[in-house]
């Protein structure tokens, strides 16, 4: 019996590894490995909203979504039901085809960018050399979702709330791309193993990034702030002054499209800062295991941290935004980069600011 | 037909699709947007070229910033795009003429290619083998090209004072925000704390 | 080593630093207020610059792998470039701060031009070419808009623009081609790749395009038509500054292309060239006539003088290249002198161009008119004047190449050319009094610099201060 099931069991695993070796067989584990990234975002995003909710609902004293299902967790599903088997509205005079378009934009170019990002050591849909620049380039397409929806919906608000969104996501991309050159030149490389494996040193979580890029985490997690729409810097969509910003006149399963793709885009600046600056998967005390569970944990308390200051800081003016970007983030980046050229290439502190010395 | 092929000719055709449509579509909003689509698909091109670095950056600067203020200012335009088609119609047969003699010239230049004696000679092998394309790439800007780029520099700065000078103009007549000072503004100055009896007001 | 090569490129590493550091200095204090001190520096540091390539060692150097040379030719072209813009710029910094449009941008925006054009003479390579003509004209585009407040000004800049991104590209088509068919961007590699006999037709048709967009910056016809708008729209100053620096840098340019990179196939270009600059000197010369504004008239005659000068290119020889050299160092001279007189022409403060306003300013001014009348003789190319020694050299540099129908033609369009000079001429002595005559001109500077112009137009004759054997000298280090 356990003879002719060894043999089954082999003559398995020659056929799936000649399924695995074929074209076909390749694009299969593609599809799949793509899918199940997708699958992991999309459940991510359906508990982010409801940490969202109850996070803020916490820091003002009240209860949040605690009806729909133990503790309220399927309030998030509700939801999503309920957008889409919402009539979708179309307003007269707008472009059908773009404004169709600006959703799906927004949500696939969100997702886009996870192709590259590791979860674990080799953990990613494509190992690519130059992927930091992957991530940027793709997130930088990003606002064609905003600018077209509000373009298209044909009305006031949108186009002011989409010109507004554009000038600020394009401000902060500019500082977002010096902090990250600074990090690509204390790695010496683009690739996101190679600069995990630059954090990974002897002395655990004084060995990351954050300690020599200090000044730049503020400025990457403001930026990511700014960049992502998110509280205090949400203007392209201020309610109070321009009703609900360019998704005005999206509703159903469209305005489901921008709400997740905003959703992911933020949780994606939190797998960012835990791996450009905080070690990714590598466990802060020497000795533990490192593995995914440190990953998820640090981007868990990133997002934490993200609905947090939505909750607490009231939001900026445009004129002080664009100060902020133009005047205070895009010098001091600049300065930072000329700053961590030199001590990289003269080794301030040893291989402190420049790891590529040191292997890893 | 491999993945490789496939997928240069998709790219291929993508991007003189999005040019092709960039020059006829009515709508100029609609042009930008299929310049984008033909920006994306030269990307891939790149890509397939093994140039992963110009790629990326091909995305990054004209997909990601300069389509968009372009989308910005086209978005912004008012313009009657059937008076100007009118006068593109004047124009059209002089034009017509001009792509002719440029594209026989094209023509002519391609048939006969021959390069000249020695051009073989001096044709190195365009992708190095050992290194990654990034690196090398900065290895040849940063030492061969050292000064070409430099002087790019020089001709970006000069835009830059130019877009500056140009378009820049402090009118004294008109009252300006002070971030700083509103910034630094302090609390007890501005506001005074009054104990408002009920029914009785200050 | 690197440190070589930046040793060669000193001088323009020096004036980019100068203009950088100088931006920022103003910039974080008075701004404007200190734009009349900045102008006067940085002229100074023109002539300092100039000084200190006169007196630098003689001998042919090149930098980063043949992109950048450095030689007699280009030092001669520098030397002229540095010390025309000084003295252009000492011109207008009095015009432009009294209409309250002199902006502390102005000289270190013509500081990166002519950085610009000092990359433009000592180029090695098409690539280098390019980046140092993007770098001029890129200026010369904001300059000519400089005074954002007129209409005319402003659209000169944009039409400049338009125009000169056009003759960009056609540039760079010609480059690609030469590039696709020679394997090599430099000049001495196309030199020695391309075949002498038979050059094949692509490379024929890129050396074509290079002409072209090389002819669009000396505007010489038919590539001439944005140079009457423009000089008429843009500012004075900055009017007398395109029609004299950058034209030596483009046609250095065009010397230094045609010779060192297509030396070896001059009868291919020699009749584009001389095509173009018979065009050149007819159009220059009855377009001319017409002409009720003074200066439109002077871009119709740098249009006629630019031909004048593709003679001596044409003619494909050592004393050819000379004879270019010292036309184009002459004409510069008497264009300063005439833009000098042109600024300071106004009637009841305001600036005037019309050919008119000069009736009679041999009784309100005589020793401007004087002054006005040797150099229109000499732009005309009468004989005792140093106009005519420069015309004479070029068309005899043709008569030894055997382009006697060049020669000809020369001599035929300066004849017709020479009615309009002498047409103002008349208006000076014989007009009938308007009837507001020009204001008095207090002008020292501007008083010297065109009594300095006219005076060198006589006693030139006598000595030409040794820029004959430097010229001599550029000449054979282009050739040999």
């Amino acid at each position: 019996m356990t003879e002719i099931f060894s043999q089954l069991i082999a003559k398995v695993e020659i056929v799936t590894a000649d399924l695995i070796a074929s074209n076909f067989g390749l694009a299969l584990i593609l599809i799949g490995q793509g899918l199940l990234m997708a699958v992991f975002l999309l459940l991510s995003a359906y508990f982010l909203i409801y940490a969202d909710r109850k996070i803020w609902a916490a820091v003002q004293l009240r209860r949040g979504p605690n009806v729909v299902g133990a503790f309220g967790l399927l309030q998030s599903g509700a939801d999503m039901l309920k957008l889409v088997f919402k009539e979708i509205v179309v307003p007269a005079g707008s472009d059908k085809f773009v404004f169709f378009l600006a959703p799906v934009v927004s949500f696939v170019m969100a997702i886009l960018a996870w192709a590259v990002i590791p979860l674990n050591d080799g953990w990613q849909l494509s190992n690519l050399n130059v992927a930091i620049l992957y991530v940027f380039a793709i997130s930088s397409l990003e606002v064609y979702g905003v600018i077209m929806g509000g373009w298209a919906s044909n009305s006031k608000y949108p186009f002011l709330g989409s010109l507004r969104s554009a000038a600020q996501m394009i401000s902060y991309e500019v500082s977002i791309g010096l902090v990250i050159i600074g990090v690509i030149i204390s790695t010496g490389s683009m690739n996101f193993g190679a600069i995990v494996a630059a954090q990974d040193t002897e002395y655990g979580i004084l060995g990351w990034y954050w300690l020599p890029h200090l000044p730049m985490l503020f400025l990457f997690f403001i930026s990511a702030l700014a960049e992502t729409n998110r509280p205090p810097f949400d203007l392209p969509e201020a309610e109070s002054e321009l009703v609900a910003g360019f998704q005005v006149e999206y509703s159903s399963t469209p305005f489901l499209l921008f709400m997740a793709g905003e959703l992911i885009a933020v949780f994606l600046m939190c797998a960012l800062t835990s791996l450009l600056f905080f070690g990714g998967w590598l466990s802060p005390i020497p000795g533990l295991p490192d593995g995914v569970f440190w990953m998820l944990l640090k981007m868990g308390f990133f997002f934490f941290i993200f609905a947090m200051i939505k909750a607490i800081t009231p939001r900026y003016r445009y004129d002080q935004l664009m100060r902020l970007g133009w005047k205070v983030f895009l010098p001091f980046s600049l300065v930072w980069v000329v700053f961590v050229a030199f001590a990289a290439k003269f080794e301030f502190f040893g291989s402190f600011y420049a790891r590529y010395l040191v292997g890893g | 037909m491999g993945a490789a092929v496939f997928a240069f000719y998709l790219f291929a055709l993508s991007t003189i699709t999005g040019g092709l449509f960039t020059v006829l579509s009515r709508n100029p909003v609609h042009s930008v947007l299929w310049l984008i689509l033909s920006f994306l698909s030269s990307a891939g091109l790149f890509i397939l070229l093994g140039a992963e670095f110009v790629a990326m950056l091909m995305i990054i600067v004209y997909v990601g910033a300069v389509a968009v203020l372009f989308l910005f200012v086209v978005m912004m335009l008012d313009v009657d795009f059937a008076s100007l088609k009118a006068e593109m119609a004047k124009y059209l047969p002089l034009g017509l003429l001009i792509v002719i003699v440029l594209l026989m010239e094209l023509a002519m230049g391609l048939a006969v290619w021959v390069p000249s004696d020695g051009a073989k000679m001096v044709l190195g092998a365009p992708i190095p083998s050992d290194t990654h394309n990034t690196a090398a790439l900065g290895l040849l800007i940063y030492d061969q090209y050292f000064l070409l780029f430099q002087l790019a520099g020089l001709i970006l700065l000069v835009a830059m004072i130019g877009a500056i000078v140009l378009t820049l103009r402090h009118r004294k007549d008109v009252k300006r925000q002070d971030i700083l000072t509103q910034i630094y503004r302090d609390p007890d100055e501005a506001i005074s704390l009054k104990d408002v009896k009920p029914g009785q007001g200050l | 080593m690197i440190y070589d090569d930046l040793n060669i490129i000193f001088p323009e590493i020096f004036l980019s630093v100068y203009a950088m550091v100088a931006l920022l200095g103003v910039v974080y204090t008075s701004k404007d207020e200190l734009a009349k001190r900045v102008t006067w520096v940085t002229a100074f540091i023109f002539i300092l610059v100039a000084f200190l390539i006169i007196f630098s060692e003689e001998k042919t150097e090149i930098a980063f792998g043949g992109m950048f040379i450095n030689d007699a030719f280009s030092r001669f072209s520098k030397i002229i470039i540095l010390l025309s813009a000084a003295v252009v710029l000492v011109m207008g910094q009095e015009y432009m701060s009294r209409r309250g449009f002199l902006r502390f941008e102005y000289p270190l925006i013509v500081t990166l031009s002519v950085v610009g054009m000092m990359v433009m003479v000592s180029a090695g390579d098409l690539m280098s070419l390019y980046m140092g003509l993007e770098l001029q004209s890129l200026a010369l585009y904001v300059i000519a808009a400089f005074k954002k407040d007129s209409v005319k000004s402003t659209e000169a800049g944009l039409k400049y623009f338009v125009l000169g991104a056009l003759s960009s590209g056609l540039l760079l088509y010609g480059s690609a081609l030469v590039y696709g068919y020679s394997g090599t961007t430099l000049f001495s590699g196309i030199l020695s790749n391309v075949s002498t006999d038979a050059p094949s037709l692509g490379l024929l048709f890129g050396l074509a395009l290079v002409i072209a967009g090389l002819a669009f910056k000396v505007s010489a016809v038919p590539f001439h038509m944005w140079t009457p708008d423009v000089y008429e729209g843009a500012p004075t100053p900055v009017t007398a500054f395109f029609a004299t620096v950058p034209k030596m840098a483009a046609i250095c340019l065009f010397i230094r292309v045609m010779y060192d990179a297509f030396g070896n196939i001059i009868n291919d270009w020699q009749q584009i060239i001389a095509l173009l600059s018979i065009l050149s000197m007819f159009l220059g010369a009855f377009a001319a006539i017409g002409q009720t504004d003074l200066k439109r008239l002077l871009a119709y005659s740098s249009i006629a003088h630019m031909g004048y000068a593709l003679i001596g290119l044409a003619a494909g020889t050592e004393f050819g290249v000379q004879s270019v050299l010292e036309y184009m160092t002459i004409y510069i001279t008497m264009n300063i002198g005439v833009f000098a007189i042109v600024m300071s022409m106004q009637q009841d403060g305001q600036s005037v161009t019309e050919i008119a306003s000069l009736k009679m300013i041999s009784e309100t001014d005589p020793g401007k008119a004087i002054a006005l009348v040797i150099l229109l003789f000499s732009l005309a190319g009468i004989p005792p004047m140093l106009g005519f020694f420069a015309k004479f050299e070029v068309l005899r540099a043709a008569i030894n190449a055997e382009l006697v129908y060049l020669a000809v033609l020369g001599v035929l369009a300066s004849v017709i050319g020479a009615f309009y000079y002498l047409r103002i001429v008349y208006f000076i002595y014989f007009g009938e009094m308007p009837e507001t005559p020009l204001d008095d001109a207090k002008s020292p500077i501007l008083r010297t610099i065109w009594t300095a112009s006219a005076a060198i137009m006589i006693f030139g004759i006598v000595s030409l201060l040794g820029v004959e054997q430097m010229a001599k000298a550029a000449a054979f280090s282009l050739l040999n």
